[in-house]
């Protein structure tokens, strides 16, 4: 496997995209501090950006390197190579070309700006962590999407679909199914949907290590009961891990029966 | 050596492979024949675990080959469309498959016999069909494998390649090699292969020489002989 992913990650560093995502990060490290001026305002700045935009480009690399390795993978295939160790070697070389894009291009402008002897340092390291289990998690899915589709553009609109679901929609019945249901005692609810959305739950997370939680209201207390003990942030980042290995599982399984 | 038993394979309605039995013990060249869509390639990515069948059997050298990808330690494939990540270079394409099957490789020769050299630092993308097939030829020739199965192997190549080809071909056969060949053009069949194996409607529906194929048939020659089984079953 490790072979594999070698192959891959040397494939995509060389690649002008992985240059593009970098640059676009530190730029946008750079700007967003020259703006702010302060480094915990921009680590909320920060936030709203990754949390959309991670997951994002994970699903679209994810999607895009599939189809574009499908003559790698053809040639590997007939090699004595393992299977899974394909596929997972793929999966792995984009998920870490992307994380390191973004460890490197949001992390240089902030240690460059004295990050280190901020008091803002562990809510940027919380940042940075939760933007690579979302780059794990929705590459992830966008390999399973493509490894069940072999039509290109249906499965750059699934994959598309996927994200706006889980970045737009998702919240949308949330708040829906929280208006509708306000009779309810909904803490137990809203906790539980929270978990089923990668999204939702580092943003929650992040939004409670910055002490903003009040900006919720009531249900920022629940979350804050519930989240802000160890046990709850040990929960949350169980979760996601939970997604990064469920599409994991799946890979492995699909990838033993497909035919090529 | 290869031993395949009551072999299954649809791809959703279409179905390609309908209880192939075959058996291959003997060493020499094999040339599996049969018209478009009779299931010559799902065969050959059968026995190499790139489609998995519905039901039956694939053993190599009494091992059954399913969930295994060790046994491809021992095959040689010229897969049949050379599709190469177009932004490796030839040399680096070349160390990678040596790398990933961890063995040396005799690649030197093969580049010098194509004339390939000129091309080992151009992009793959930019190598026209006929030089990529011989890229293709290098990457399956250069191992030592017992087994090596050729899919059109003559495709795009030049007179001077495929005279090159057919030596290699008898070199290999002559260390006791068990070789698989399909292809369409019906003399190089003739002259390369010892044994036919004609695929009908997912069945094996011949299997002998060509001196028997003929006796069969009652046809002058071997291209003739084809054409009768291909109409005899009206296809």
């Amino acid at each position: 496997m490790f072979k594999i992913l070698k192959y891959s990650f040397f494939d995509l560093i060389r690649s002008r995209w992985s240059y593009v995502y970098l640059f676009f990060y530190l730029t946008l490290g750079f700007v967003l501090l020259f703006l702010n001026n302060d480094l915990s305002k921009a680590v909320i700045t920060l936030m709203n950006v990754i949390i959309i935009l991670v997951p994002l480009i994970g699903t679209i690399f994810g999607v895009m390197y599939y189809y574009d390795s499908k003559e790698f993978t053809e040639l590997l295939l007939a090699q004595p190579v393992k299977r899974a160790s394909i596929f997972l070697g793929q999966y792995l070389g984009v998920a870490i070309s992307l994380s390191l894009s973004l460890l490197i291009g949001l992390g240089l402008p902030f240690v460059l700006y004295g990050l280190f002897q901020s008091s803002a340092i562990w809510d940027f390291v919380l940042l940075l962590v939760t933007g690579t289990f979302l780059t794990l998690i929705f590459t992830g899915l966008a390999f399973n999407i493509a490894l069940y589709n072999e039509n290109k553009i249906k499965g750059f609109s699934y994959a598309i679909l996927l994200w706006l679901f889980m970045a737009v929609i998702y919240d949308g019945l949330f708040l829906m199914s929280l208006i509708l249901l306000e009779e309810y005692p909904l803490d137990t609810f809203s906790i539980g949907a929270t978990l089923f959305n990668p999204i939702d739950l580092s943003r929650i997370l992040i939004l409670l290590k910055l002490d903003i939680s009040a900006l919720l209201g009531y249900t920022g207390a629940v979350f804050q009961k519930f989240f802000g003990t160890g046990l709850g942030f040990l929960m949350a980042l169980s979760a996601l891990a939970l997604w990064v290995a469920l599409p994991l599982l799946n890979i492995y399984r699909k990838s033993r029966k497909k035919d090529f | 050596m290869i031993h395949i038993e009551n072999l299954y394979k649809s791809f959703g309605k279409n179905k390609v492979l309908e209880g192939i039995d075959l058996s291959i013990s003997e060493k020499g060249i094999f040339a599996i024949l049969g018209p478009n869509g009779s299931g010559k390639t799902t065969l050959i990515k059968s026995i190499l675990g790139m489609v998995i069948p519905d039901s039956g059997t694939i053993s190599l050298n009494g091992n059954s080959i399913k969930n295994k990808w060790n046994y491809r330690n021992e095959i040689d494939y010229l897969p049949q469309i050379a599709n190469f990540p177009s932004n490796l270079t030839v040399r680096e394409l070349i160390k990678m498959i040596k790398d990933l099957r961890n063995l040396p490789g005799e690649d030197e020769q093969l580049i010098e016999l194509f004339k390939l050299s000129p091309f080992l630092n151009k992009k793959l993308s930019n190598l026209s069909g006929g030089t990529k097939q011989k890229v293709n030829l290098v990457l399956t020739l250069m191992f030592d494998s017992p087994l090596i199965i050729l899919d059109e192997p003559t495709t795009g190549l030049d007179p001077i390649a495929l005279l090159h080809l057919k030596n290699l071909i008898i070199q290999e056969k002559a260390k006791g090699k068990t070789i698989l060949i399909t292809s369409h053009i019906m003399s190089f069949v003739e002259e390369m292969a010892d044994q036919i194996v004609f695929l009908l409607e997912g069945k094996v529906y011949f299997k002998g020489d060509i001196k028997t194929l003929l006796t069969q048939t009652n046809e002058p020659n071997f291209e003739r002989a084809i054409a009768n089984l291909l109409t005899e079953q009206n296809v």
